[in-house]
């Protein structure tokens, strides 16, 4: 019965991963972009909806919605003002730029916040939790697998259905004919930016309810998305989902044996991944 | 040295070509006459100035292979601290066997080595950005292994022994040396390394790399082994710390702030210039001690001036002085100056 | 056909590539419902006019007038929006698009005009049928098909083809150009590179012949012996003449 626990939670813990996956894949996916800084921006968010619901009169929710907000707009704003200009700075410049925002933002959290531990206060919900004789779900690892299945499916018919979605695929395709079409590729670039960046807002937050955090545990998050992604083959939103669902029940069923494997075992599942299916990983980089 | 080739330069209407400049000998001769004085020094300062230029050998030695890596191996890399902490530990351990520590540096650098070959087959299968954060995560699984090993001293880390029979002053100007050392080593090996057939192979690969391997370049092997002297020297410089700081912390010795400074000194220094990674470390190592009474902020700026000098500056300060200067303090490329002008 | 409206007209235009002068004071203009031919040996220069008349290379000097109105300065996605629509060398569809979302990115810029899914459809009716497939699975005819429908979604008022018959069969060609008389009923113009000189010289109501990028011979198909035509391209007027 513990192990079956392990497993739903493990699905639970891979929902969050997938939430925190889904923008890095994107970004990856339209511009060729890794965001170095994508698990700091969502610490980023945690940290404004906690200013938001300790010095203003908002509810919680309402709180998460107003920085899913903020978060698409300083998605915009990043990739037309910063990444677009590293973009057109040689290889290595978007990396170097993601990284000196990712050092950057962890250090400001940590001048402005301290380096304590907090953690977003939901009241009753926090603890919340379907029992199902010795499995317990909770409401919010729920709520984030809910999140990462909305995400993504919105994303996926945002893609598919709409002509800027349509032309983030063919940007990703082939940039120069985007733009002989009539795509002004600034524009479709930093739509897509913010999405991602309203996503892992999504998932910095539950991620901040659901445990306490500090200014730099948004590495591991980059981290264990970065996983969730090359787990689960690039190129593909689906298979990100599936990636983050796997690298989480890595990390919970080891952990039931022994908690302190548990992060090992989903690093040497990523390694794994890596020694056995590399073809995957390679094709999607040649363009 | 290969210094007799250089001197009988091909000539060839009116143009011949060379590596080195007379700027470039004389800059030559000053880093040696540098490096000699920098050996004197600590019979003549206070030991509060060598312990602290300590740290700035150690950022010289490691932002000059992870200049080699990105800069003319194209491997951008955010988990050269897996070497510094495979270095700092092999001290540790070369000292529970009972090798002098010193020593123990270089039994460091040539495990760190032969550690990348395995760790190479995996990350190469990597690209780009992939391969950087690939590399972070390989770093953390080192950590996570090291911290389950018991003689190791587990999460909290261990005390270095082996030197407790060394007097202050001597084990301080010991560590002084061998940080110089180490520096003058890791810089001398990435001149010698890109002058010869590596070198060759990666300009090749830089301009073109399918052109490249067409014409029959091993690539692979070129940038292998540029891998593993990375790794050698990363592991030395992970070695000198460990004896400089007489222990060890497995969270703060596979810190990714290392890869963080290595990055941070040679974009600003300069990417694929040897000088680039000496420049960006002083200014750097600067601006830490001057700023060092404000906690994080010297490392905030350096972010926004590292993260501007990618988009902006993208040949970084060094760049700036080849463009007004012409000055090649490591010549390894080869260049064409006119004769007949007298 | 008395006295068309000019569409596109191009002055003394330059155009670098690097270091090197691609393309040296250029003028020609392109009216509504013509079709203007630029041929010239590989390297004359050609390829470069049109990605510098589509915006993808600056101009050094000169200037391009559509409809009147410089668009010199203008970006890419800008030109299309006035009216410049392009069908890349070597077709360049968005492999991982269907053939009909590939003719929709066409309609990005939503122009007003007569061309719409189904009237591009009317144009290679088996596009119908396989329009869910990935453009990719398309063999070369069908791809070049695709990518002339998909500029033709943006209603322009001028089509730039660049190098239609590359890779494809003859009678493959023919039938790509069999639907030139419908594109130009609509309104528009149309400037085309080709290295088929008789399918030029064939198909089109003004041909200029491009040598290391400057124009060494133009006029009507009608008023050109093919002696002519064949001494530009290769370049030995130059040689007699000096």
């Amino acid at each position: 019965m513990g192990l079956l626990n392990a497993v739903v939670q493990g699905v639970l813990l891979g929902g969050l991963y997938a939430l925190y996956a889904a923008g890095l894949s994107l970004m990856f996916g339209v511009m060729r972009i890794v965001n170095l800084a994508h698990g700091d921006l969502g610490v980023v968010a945690a940290y404004v909806a906690l200013v938001l619901v300790t010095h203003t009169f908002l509810p919680v929710w309402a709180a998460v919605v107003v920085t899913v907000l903020l978060s698409a707009v300083a998605g915009y704003l990043l990739q037309r003002l910063l990444l677009q200009r590293s973009l057109s700075s040689g290889p290595l410049a978007t990396l170097l730029v993601t990284f000196g925002l990712s050092v950057i933002l962890q250090n400001v959290l940590q001048e402005l916040f301290s380096a304590d531990t907090r953690s977003l206060d939901t009241g009753t919900f926090a603890t919340a939790a379907i029992h199902l004789g010795e499995i317990s779900v909770s409401y919010l690892g729920l709520l984030g697998l809910g999140l990462a299945l909305a995400t993504i499916v919105g994303v996926q018919l945002y893609l598919s259905r709409t002509a800027t979605g349509r032309m983030m695929r063919a940007a990703s395709d082939d940039p120069e004919v985007a733009t002989l079409v009539g795509a002004d590729a600034r524009h479709v670039y930093a739509v897509a930016t913010s999405i991602a960046l309203a996503s892992v807002a999504l998932a910095g937050m539950v991620f901040a309810m659901r445990s306490s955090f500090s200014p730099t545990i948004g590495s591991m998050s980059l981290i264990f998305a970065f996983e969730a992604v090359v787990i689960g083959g690039l190129g593909s939103l689906w298979g990100t989902l599936l990636g983050g669902l796997g690298l989480g029940l890595a990390q919970s069923i080891v952990g039931y044996y022994d908690p302190a494997d548990s992060i090992l075992a989903g690093h040497l599942l990523f390694l794994a991944v890596l020694a056995l299916r590399p073809q995957g990983i390679l094709a999607a980089r040649g363009t | 040295m290969s210094t007799t080739r250089e001197t009988a330069p091909r000539v060839s209407g009116g143009f011949r070509v060379r590596r080195d400049s007379r700027l470039s000998r004389y800059g030559m001769l000053g880093l040696v006459a540098v490096c000699i004085g920098l050996a004197g020094l600590p019979y003549v300062v206070y030991e509060s100035v060598t312990s602290s230029l300590v740290t700035l050998f150690v950022l010289i030695a490691m932002a000059s292979m992870w200049n080699l890596l990105a800069g003319f191996g194209g491997m951008a890399s955010i988990g050269q601290q897996a070497y510094v902490g495979i270095g700092g530990y092999t001290v540790i351990w070369a000292a529970d066997q009972g090798i002098n520590p010193f020593l123990g540096i270089a039994v460091a650098a040539l495990f760190s080595a032969v550690l990348a070959v395995p760790t190479s087959l995996l990350a190469f299968r990597l690209r780009g950005d992939y391969f950087a954060v690939g590399t972070w995560v390989i770093a953390e699984v080192y950590r996570l292994l090291v911290i389950k090993s018991d003689s190791l001293g587990g999460p909290s880390g261990r005390a270095l022994t082996g030197l407790s029979d060394m007097g202050l002053t001597a084990r301080n100007a010991a560590t002084y040396w061998a940080a110089l050392v180490v520096a003058v080593v890791c810089v001398a090996a990435g001149y010698l390394l890109l002058r010869g057939r590596v070198g060759l192979s990666l300009t090749a690969v830089r301009d073109d790399e399918i052109a490249a391997r067409a014409a029959g370049v091993d690539v692979t092997t070129a940038k292998r082994i540029v891998y593993l002297v990375s790794a050698a020297g990363c592991g030395a410089a992970g070695g000198v710390v460990v004896v400089d700081a007489l222990s060890i912390q497995p969270t703060a010795i596979f810190s990714v702030q290392w890869s963080a400074y290595m990055i941070f000194i040679v974009v600003i220094g300069g990417i694929g210039y040897l000088e680039g990674p000496l420049l960006g470390a002083v200014v750097f190592f600067a601006l830490q001690q001057y700023l060092a009474d404000y906690g994080t902020w010297y490392l905030i700026l350096l972010g926004v001036v590292a993260a501007a000098s990618a988009v902006w500056m993208p040949r970084g300060l060094w760049g700036q002085v080849v463009h007004r200067t012409g000055l090649r303090l490591f010549p390894v490329g080869y260049r064409l100056d006119r004769t007949d002008q007298q | 056909m008395n006295s068309p409206q000019t569409c596109l007209e191009i002055r003394g235009l330059d155009v670098h590539h690097g270091q090197l002068r691609a393309v040296t004071d250029l003028s020609l203009t392109v009216a509504e419902r013509q079709v203007v031919a630029v041929i010239g040996a590989n390297g004359a220069g050609k390829s470069t006019l049109l990605r510098c008349v589509a915006g993808i290379l600056p101009a050094s000097r000169g200037e391009i007038l559509l409809d009147g109105v410089d668009v010199t300065r203008l970006p890419t996605h800008r030109r299309v929006a006035l009216g410049i629509a392009s069908v890349p060398e070597g077709r360049r569809l968005f492999g991982s698009l269907t053939v009909e979302e590939n003719l929709r990115t066409g309609a990005y810029r939503h122009r007003a005009g007569p061309w719409d899914l189904a009237a591009v459809t009317e144009l290679f009716p088996w596009m119908a049928d396989r329009r869910r497939q990935r453009s990719s699975q398309l063999s070369g005819g069908e791809q070049q098909a695709v990518a002339i429908c998909r500029a033709l979604m943006s209603n322009p008022r001028v089509l730039l083809l660049d190098e239609l018959s590359l890779g494809l069969a003859p009678v493959v060609v023919t039938r790509m150009y069999e639907a030139l008389p419908r594109i130009l009923e609509s309104g528009c113009a149309v400037l085309l590179v080709e290295q088929d000189v008789s399918k030029a010289l064939a198909m089109t109501d003004q041909v200029h012949c491009l040598l290391e990028g400057r124009t060494v011979l133009s006029g009507a198909p009608a008023d050109l012996d093919r002696k002519s035509v064949e001494a530009a391209y290769f370049g030995i007027d130059r040689r007699e003449a000096g």
